[in-house]
């Protein structure tokens, strides 16, 4: 019977083997559960989740399977969801309003929801009655009723209680690209030598020299293998980067980890590189990129993050700095050039998918670094160019571009 | 119930909440190992001194560094020894490898002829393929010294108690193997309970203003690191040993530098102080 818990699990991705589940059995079978729902919540949970992103995810499945109350006669369906995260905005209140929404209680709140629930048929925005968007009524979001019940959508504080409101859901994350995967892509940027103190036994040495010796023993020290690349890593934060952020923070968090790389250096900049970046994503601790050339080995690896859209001005143009105080002598075409030419190898690292390329400034900017969609895939290769060099791809007809880049 | 179950209650200097007590006690008897992740400072290398001291066993701790190798934890083979015994010392001992094999702290819990409780703290510090290299000897339990080709198996499984700081990402193939618990930071009622054992002799009052000043410093938004228990624990041991009397003070918490660790924190909190 417990067999459709499983399944249940599953079909709410988490990742649940039989491994675990056999040793759950196993605990069932020794009592652990305590004979007691509370017990068995307890006890699948330690046994069958290792993260604490998960938690929710059982939660919901836990509530499906034992309570039937939330999903099956709350069927929310991803319609209605999808409308509700996309709430209109409501202003103000008259004091009447105000009166009329007092005093519903928890339970007749509930019981009210699931009656409208069964009734509603379409989308409603900015009424009283139904689930809707920017109204009164006790349910939906972005509303104004300080006794109801939110329903899907996000901010709003007057909501007495959230629908399925669960406690580890702050700790969830469905993303695509986990700080795991980005770490292990980058295990393949590194070139490894022997550097620093002597401290590991180097056997075969050890037993040449003593041989030579004649037996007299000479035990030869040698460093350890230490992964010798070196990573300038330049970050677009910002404006347009802003939906990309929270995957631009993974790769710093991969790359910064500590003994990934030799030496580790980031910076920050908006929109292009002009004559100065950041060390702070704040932009309060300039440094100039002609410092950056004159304190940087051509061997080091220079990395750059930005979805490189972009008016053509701004790129192309003396000047086109989009900040009045940061007005730049050359173009920001002509910076990037710059670094290009300063590094023997370099990358650029595009969150915004291939398909959108071309037709862009992303093809300027893709004929002076080698540029790959900020994916797994594209990371590998970016990696795999890094170390060994190779064809860059070629995005769009950067050649239409010539004029505005003074080579026409 | 069976009688391998409920052993452990949490101890007179340590409260574990219920969740936590059921979850060590399911490991305890499915016999597998406990991952306890949680906010730094709630207390996980803690449990497993009382874990071991409530059910009457020793411990023995391996803290994991970044350059922890899975094998150094089994086992160390000291060629530089046995090279400098054949040269100097007496021959008769350079011919027993075994005398140069060192186990390290897993390799003791797996000889230990007695049930041992076996902490591995922070194991995310080390590389990330570390916990895989763990995986078949956590399972069988058993290890083979590939110098002497001698098998060491444990007569009786340790009790394991891995701690995390979520700073890395575990592999699956390890986690699945766990008992997992996350140690929630403690709520206000627990937190009393928690400081009390520390210092029985607190008063109510005394121990209600040190909450309230903690808990108003964990809920100030963008604190980059939030007191932990242990901080408080701290804090209130120097307010006792300084006299001072919290209701009286005005302007300021004295002894930030207990709670706050970084000098943006303190400056945060201070501003706000006076807004």
């Amino acid at each position: 019977m417990l067999i459709d818990f499983l399944f249940e699990l599953r079909a709410k991705k988490v990742p649940v083997s039989t491994h675990e589940w056999m040793a759950l059995m196993e605990g069932l079978a020794l009592g652990l559960h305590e004979s007691s729902l509370d017990g068995f919540y307890r006890l699948c949970r330690t046994i069958c989740v290792k993260d604490i992103a998960l938690y929710d995810a059982y939660d919901e499945a836990f509530l499906a399977y034992f309570k039937d109350v939330h999903v099956a006669s709350l069927q929310l369906t991803q319609d209605l969801l999808d409308w509700l995260s996309d709430p209109k905005a409501l202003e103000g209140l008259t004091a009447e309003q105000r009166a009329a929404m007092q005093g519903l209680d928890l339970e007749k709140l509930r019981a009210l929801f699931e009656q409208r629930l069964k009734e509603q048929k379409e989308r409603h925005d900015g009424g009283n009655r139904w689930i809707g968007t920017g109204g009164t009524s006790p349910f939906g979001t972005g509303g104004k009723n300080s006794n109801g019940m939110r329903v899907g959508g996000g901010g709003g504080r007057s909501a007495m209680a959230v629908a399925d409101e669960r406690r580890f859901k702050e700790y969830r994350r469905d993303v695509v690209l986990d700080v795991r995967q980005i770490d292990v892509a980058l295990r393949g940027l590194r070139k490894l030598g022997r550097e620093g103190a002597i401290e590991e036994l180097d056997l075969d040495e050890t037993i040449d020299k003593t041989c030579k010796n004649a037996g007299e023993i000479d035990i030869v020290f040698r460093p350890p293998r230490r992964n010798r690349v070196k990573v300038v890593l330049l970050m677009d934060v910002g404006g347009s980067m802003d939906p990309h952020s929270e995957l631009v923070s993974k790769l710093f968090t991969a790359a910064s980890r500590a003994g990934r790389f030799a030496k580790f250096r980031s910076y920050y900049f908006h929109n292009c590189v002009y004559n100065t970046i950041y060390e702070d994503a704040e932009f309060r601790k300039p440094v100039q990129v002609a410092d950056l050339l004159a304190n940087s080995d051509r061997d080091e690896k220079l990395v750059l993050v930005g979805d490189a859209l972009m008016h053509p001005a701004e790129l192309l143009d003396p000047g086109g700095s989009m900040y009045l105080y940061a007005q730049n002598r050359a173009s920001g075409h002509e910076w990037l050039r710059r670094l290009a030419a300063h590094f023997r190898s370099s990358v650029w690292l595009n969150p915004e998918p291939d398909r959108f390329w071309t037709g862009t400034t992303i093809e300027v900017i893709a004929s002076v670094f080698g540029m790959w969609p900020l994916t797994l895939d594209g990371l590998a290769h970016a990696v795999r160019y890094l170390v060994r060099g190779g064809e860059r791809p070629k995005v769009g007809h950067p050649e239409k571009w010539a004029k505005g880049m003074g080579l026409g | 119930m069976s009688d391998v179950f409920d052993q452990f209650q949490g101890t007179a200097s340590y409260i574990a909440s219920e969740d936590l007590r059921h979850a060590v006690n399911v490991a305890v008897a499915l016999a597998r190992p406990l991952l306890v992740r949680g906010e730094p400072g709630t207390g996980k290398t803690l449990l497993a001194e009382n874990l071991a001291s409530s059910l009457g066993l020793p411990l023995i701790r391996w803290h994991v560094k970044s350059t922890t190798k899975a094998r150094d934890g089994l086992y160390v083979y000291d060629t530089v020894a046995r090279l400098h015994d054949s040269r100097f010392g007496d021959a008769a001992n350079v011919r027993d490898i075994a005398k140069y094999i060192k186990l390290g702290p897993l390799g003791e819990a797996l000889a230990s002829p007695t049930r041992v409780v076996l902490l591995i703290d922070e194991i995310d510090k080390a590389d990330l393929e570390f916990p895989n290299d763990l995986l078949h000897e956590l399972d069988t339990m058993k290890f083979r010294v590939e110098e002497t080709g001698k098998e060491i198996a444990a007569t009786e499984r340790p009790v394991v108690v891995i701690t995390s700081n979520n700073e890395k990402e575990l592999p699956d193939a390890f986690l699945r193997r766990c008992v997992f618990h996350y140690i929630q930071f403690p709520t206000r009622e627990l937190m009393a309970e928690i400081v009390r054992v520390h210092h029985p002799d607190i008063t109510d009052r005394v121990l209600d203003n040190a909450l309230e000043v903690f808990f108003g410093l964990r809920a100030t938004a963008k604190l980059r690191k939030k007191p932990s228990t242990s901080e408080l624990i701290d804090w209130i041991m120097a307010l006792k040993k300084a006299g001072v009397d919290l209701a009286r003070v005005s302007g300021g918490i004295p002894f930030l530098g207990t709670l706050l660790k970084t000098e943006q924190d303190v400056e945060l909190v201070g501003k706000r102080a006076k807004a």
